[in-house]
């Protein structure tokens, strides 16, 4: 099967004279590497010049507010079991009488840390999230000259509550539908199941 | 008397610094015509358009840790890039950067030195270059560093050859071995590329050898021999091995410039001569022989960037079985059309 028309097929044959005199083919090549020269260059000046990314950009993470500004994570800890590169901890506690504007459960996370050294981006921590908490979002993690600083706490973490990060390109409303969809099994709870298992008894 | 020693000791000073000005933005020019011809930026951090990297660049060198190697001689390994720096920057003197200037009524030629046997001082200065290379390589006592230099000395001395038979041609229709009367010789008439194409192409590919340019740069391919003769050193030192290449650079273009495309003569300068001042007159000449060294020195670089190097043996070949008997060719076609010509 042919992919490209740019195939050439090798013959080991006798080199002709000019062949063998090299200098047409080096006028070619020079040629060639003169047009580069005034070509555009493929390459941007990056800290100031940016490469438009991609929508759906896996790159450091967020902790979402919900409407009224409360912290979504529940430190259910589902995002720290997917995880593939054991890169998510947290600590859990529980919320105080007066905390209803911070915390929109009962329980939240006191410590919630990701080594960014550790995490490959894959985004399975947002498909766990249950809450709709974490997301990956299209800014780049910085580098540093530290290792240390590159475990980012709930600091950076968190999402500011006046810049709101926005996720709506992550967040569709297939994605939505898709993680409500309770006949699927990735979303079924321990009581879906059984009561799954129970209708089709009855049937 | 006194006039004279001054203006001679302004002409050196104000070479030695166009010669270390040039070297230095030639790593730069360096860098940006092999980031255009691969499409990229190039430097463009330090200063507007990265301007001043030579300098970001030669302020690193000296901040570096210098490391002499215990196992090295000490005295010869210091000595190496020494010598390298020293022959590279002595060529300069016999080039004639343009016509003379006169002011009262004394004229200053704009050449530091016009000996009657340029030619020959410039093949002894460049063989000289060898022994700078040869003494770094064998004193770093490694063998990758000797390696490199070997195959530099036997390069170096192999092309040699071919490049003072590609001259002999010249010598022959010039009649002189003073490079500025070979200049003058080529005022308001052809350049010299026109009566001598295949010396003139066999000097030029000899000169790519003996400077160790790419395609001809195997005493220190990286790929090969880590960085060739100059492996062990560091700091300033590896500075001047690098800096005495782009200085080698400089000057054999300046040379080729000279011998084969007119020197500091403008094109078609006999039709503007009477018209014009003769100080202006030369300091167009010193412009225009600029352009053409800088011209030059695109040309070493773009030819780097564009061909590969040359395998070993290939390397051999080129200098013993093609370019040496074409030389000899040369010398023998030129004889002839000359007598052809009723010239001798």
């Amino acid at each position: 099967m042919q992919l490209t028309n740019r195939k050439k097929v090798v013959v080991k044959k006798e080199m002709s004279l000019a062949e063998k005199l090299y200098l047409p083919a080096i006028t070619n090549g020079m040629v060639i590497t003169l047009k580069h020269f005034f070509k555009k260059s493929a390459t941007v000046k990056y800290p100031e010049v940016k490469r438009e990314l991609s929508g759906t950009y896996r790159g450091q993470h967020v902790l979402k507010r919900d409407e009224q500004g409360a912290e979504r994570c529940t430190a259910c800890g589902l995002c720290a079991v997917a995880c593939p590169a054991e890169a998510i901890t947290m600590e859990a506690g529980e919320r105080k009488k007066g905390e209803e504007n911070l915390y929109r459960e009962e329980k939240y996370a006191v410590i919630y840390e990701i080594n960014m050294l550790r995490c490959i981006f894959c985004g399975l921590c947002e498909e766990a999230c249950p809450k709709e908490a974490i997301f990956l979002t299209d800014r780049i993690v910085p580098t540093d000259l530290k290792r240390d600083e590159f475990i980012y706490g709930k600091d950076k973490l968190v999402e500011d509550i006046k810049q709101p990060v926005d996720v709506t390109k992550r967040q569709t409303q297939n994605v939505l539908d898709f993680k409500k969809d309770k006949t699927k099994g990735h979303n079924q709870t321990w009581a879906d199941k059984q009561k799954l298992l129970s209708d089709k008894k009855h049937h | 008397m006194l006039v004279f020693v001054i203006y001679k000791i302004i002409l050196v000073l104000v070479v030695f610094a166009i010669s270390l000005g040039v070297a230095a933005y030639s790593t730069y020019a360096e860098r940006k015509v092999a980031a255009f011809m691969q499409d990229r930026v190039g430097p463009d951090r330090a200063g507007p358009f990265g301007l001043l990297q030579p300098l970001a660049d030669g302020l690193k060198m000296f901040m570096k840790e210098e490391i002499i190697p215990t196992v090295s001689n000490k005295f010869l390994f210091i000595l190496g890039p020494s010598l390298a720096m020293l022959t590279a920057l002595m060529a300069g003197v016999i080039i004639p950067w343009g016509g003379n200037i006169t002011m009262g009524n004394t004229s200053f030629p704009l050449q530091i030195t016009d000996i009657n046997i340029g030619i020959l001082y410039v093949f002894g200065v460049v063989s000289f270059g060898v022994y700078g290379i040869m003494i770094g390589g064998w004193a770093s006592n490694n063998k990758y560093s000797l390696l490199g230099a070997l195959r530099a000395s036997s390069q170096m001395i192999s092309y040699e050859i071919a490049m003072g038979l590609a001259i002999v041609a010249l010598v022959m229709t010039t009649g002189t071995l003073s490079l500025g009367e070979i200049v003058a010789q080529q005022s308001g008439t052809w350049f010299n590329f026109v009566y001598q194409p295949l010396g003139c192409l066999i000097f030029i590919i000899c000169a790519f050898a003996e400077t160790n340019r790419a395609p001809f740069d195997l005493p220190e391919c990286e790929t090969e021999l880590v960085g060739g003769y100059h492996t062990e050193y560091s700091s300033m030192k590896l500075g001047f091995y690098l800096f005495a290449e782009y200085i080698n650079m400089f000057i054999s273009s300046a040379i080729i410039v000279s011998l084969y495309f007119g020197g500091y003569n403008l094109p078609f300068q006999n039709l503007i001569t009477q018209y014009i001042d003769g100080n202006v007159l030369s300091i167009l000449q010193f412009l225009c022989f600029f352009t053409k060294v800088l011209m030059g020195i695109f040309f070493f670089m773009w030819v780097r960037w564009t061909i590969p190097r040359f395998r070993y043996d290939q390397l051999m070949n080129l200098g013993w079985k093609i370019l040496i008997p074409l030389a000899i060719f040369n010398i023998l076609a030129t004889g002839v059309m000359m007598y052809a010509l009723g010239k001798v």
